[in-house]
């Protein structure tokens, strides 16, 4: 499976989705559904957090189930670096990032020395190891997590609106996925996706195979601490559920959902999921049992994901 | 203080023979047939509530364990004639997402059956009460725990060591295309394993229900712990499931009793506040990774 090149037909498709996403809060004012803006940012946050593990799973081809540790670890640094009196975004987020990053860089190492079954438990212990020590560490809130002081700035302008943070959540989805779609192009991308489908080749080839997934899985949770610290301004809490392993699995369910190793693939996957979830959730309680049916159904049923049905897979 | 050691050990021994009755089918399902299960504690947490309704209605305690046991063996033989068959086949991707989904539909279920209260599930009146030994008293039902757990994990180690199926076991998760190879029908055979493992699992959580809350989302913690006894152990091996579970389960609770008290004396007391806590809950993953850095297959690999 080959990581989706965009074709010249998909840039104008892409233009006009960016557009109609940024006169969305205009809209959802005027029509006096100003609730929606919150979830829309919601959505773009966790589109952005599954496309950073897609670029793992489906583009480096490392099955992690310890995806939510990194993203969980960005809302935490945003909090850290809020009640240090760092509110520019220009400064936190890449801080988050920053970190997320070396947690990565240091749970990779060790975990990307083993294969296959064992990748996935290591990479989910470790995992639950970071959901552990922020639970239990009373400093930075323990069970109840971190609040946040208020909303980040950028550069004197203030966030606190959410349409505000709406846009913010746009320009970053929208840099990620331009900054991926190049990647896909680059050297790198190509390098380590010859790595997924042949990895003893290009050992051979003299490719130092273990440096490039390292820096992919890096790369992978530095872009998931941002959509943590994103998600932190948003809700306004660094909470530890963020990162507990339940919620590696449901970006994991998006990243399926979308379609795995599609560029399009964690946002399609995000906006399916939370829109099953708000749509399920007024109608039962008990809507989770829908949800894992309709999971069970895509498995049996459509295993390559809803974005396979609206493309084709170059490669 | 060697006292609380002693009896802190003793416990360790006891949540160690439990993490055993969980890892054993769960390291089998990953070393025979190479699929990621999820769901293994949803069966921990089906057969706790099933344990805990039948005792409930018969005013049992033994009752229930053997209903409920036999129960999550039926449930569990109907998923993998349902289901697993179809995702042995399938990549890992599929097997998570459709054991992830089997984790949302069983919680949502015994919420829907059982409430989202905890729901009380006692040990037998008889052993109740604590009884002496060497010197100090240990509550009795969880004596019997410990006497339950080597029983089991005594008669499971000769039936995979000794018994002609445990042959065929092993040799399954060594190597499985050579097994069939010779005969040996290795679909059937992993039904009888899938189904064992299930009632293995509700065994543990209806003897852990009385010492524990059985409620909803019980069977997820446990099956991070399993994972990391089987990536201890080594995948398929069950001898490194035995051994994984015993060092976890005595590491765990030794480290949660006493590395606070042990830190105090070292650290400055806030210092110690902070960090013993800490410590104590990241202790096993700390081992975890110790362990992987020097042996990356765990300590008993069963694939050479």
């Amino acid at each position: 499976m080959a990581f989706y090149r965009p074709a010249t037909y998909q840039k104008p498709l892409a233009i006009a989705l960016l557009i109609a996403l940024f006169a969305l809060p205009t809209a959802l004012t005027a029509g006096g559904q100003e609730f929606y803006i919150g979830f829309a940012s919601r959505v773009l946050i966790f589109a952005l957090a599954a496309t950073s593990l897609n670029l793992v799973l489906g583009f480096g081809g490392m099955f992690s189930l310890g995806h939510a540790a990194f993203f969980g670890a960005g809302a935490y640094a945003a909090a850290i670096c809020m009640s240090n009196g760092i509110t520019d975004a220009l400064l936190a987020l890449p801080l988050a990032m920053a970190a997320a990053g070396l947690l990565a860089l240091s749970i990779g190492a060790l975990s990307l020395r083993t294969r296959g079954v064992y990748f996935i438990m290591i990479t989910l212990a470790f995992a639950q190891m970071a959901y552990y020590l922020f639970i239990s560490a009373r400093s930075w809130g323990g069970d109840d997590g971190l609040p946040l002081a208020g909303r980040m700035t950028l550069g004197g302008l203030s966030l606190g609106s959410d349409s505000a943070l709406y846009y913010a959540a746009l320009a970053c989805l929208a840099l990620v996925i331009a900054f991926l779609g190049r990647l896909a192009e680059a050297r790198f991308g190509r390098v380590i996706q010859a790595i997924r489908e042949n990895e003893t080749r290009m050992e051979a080839l003299g490719y130092p195979v273990f440096r490039y997934r390292l820096i992919c899985f890096a790369l992978g949770g530095a872009l998931a601490g941002l959509a943590g610290a994103l998600l932190a301004n948003l809700t306004g809490l660094a909470s530890p559920n963020l990162l507990q392993w339940m919620q590696s699995g449901t970006l994991l369910v998006m990243v399926i959902i979308g379609g795995v190793g599609y560029l399009y693939g964690g946002v399609v996957g995000a906006v399916v999921l939370l829109s099953l979830e708000e749509g399920l959730s007024g109608l039962t309680v008990h809507w989770h049992i829908g949800l894992g049916v309709l999971l069970l159904g895509i498995v049996l049923f459509a295993p390559r994901g809803v974005a396979a049905l609206f493309g084709k897979r170059h490669g | 203080m060697t006292q609380l050691v002693l009896e802190q050990a003793l416990n360790g021994l006891q949540f160690g023979l439990m993490l055993f009755l969980l890892a054993a089918g769960l390291t089998l399902v990953f070393g025979i047939m190479d699929c990621i299960n999820l769901a293994h504690g949803s069966l921990y947490m089906v057969g706790a509530y099933f344990v805990a309704a039948a005792a409930q209605a018969a005013d049992s305690f033994w009752i229930g364990l053997g209903a409920g046991v036999a129960g999550a063996a039926v449930l569990g033989l109907l998923l993998e004639l349902t289901l697993f068959r179809q995702l042995y086949k399938r990549d890992h991707l599929s097997q998570v997402l459709a054991t992830f989904a089997l984790i949302l539909i069983a919680n949502e279920a015994v919420r829907m059956l059982w409430g989202a209260q905890p729901v009380m599930l006692n040990p037998p009146d008889a052993l109740a009460g604590p009884v002496e030994i060497a010197g100090f008293f240990y509550p009795a039902y969880r004596l019997v725990i410990i006497a339950f757990g080597l029983a089991v994990a005594g008669l499971l180690y000769l039936l995979v060591a000794k018994s002609r199926v445990g042959m065929w076991v092993r040799a399954g998760a060594s190597n499985r295309e050579m097994t069939e190879a010779l005969g040996i029908n290795v679909r059937n055979l992993f039904t009888a394993v899938f189904v064992f493992g299930a009632a293995l699992c509700a065994l543990a959580g209806g003897l852990l229900g009385p010492l524990l809350a059985v409620q909803v989302g019980m069977g997820e913690s446990v099956l991070i712990l399993a994972f990391v006894v089987i990536i201890i152990g080594g995948i398929g091996s069950i001898r490194g499931a035995l051994v994984g579970s015993l060092i976890v389960g005595t590491v765990d609770t030794l480290g949660r009793a006493l590395l606070p008290t042990l830190l105090r004396a070292a650290l400055p007391a806030d210092a110690a506040a902070t960090l013993g806590p800490t410590l104590a809950s990241i202790l096993i993953y700390l081992l975890m990774a110790g362990i992987l850095f020097f042996k990356p297959q765990g300590l008993f690999p069963a694939r050479a």
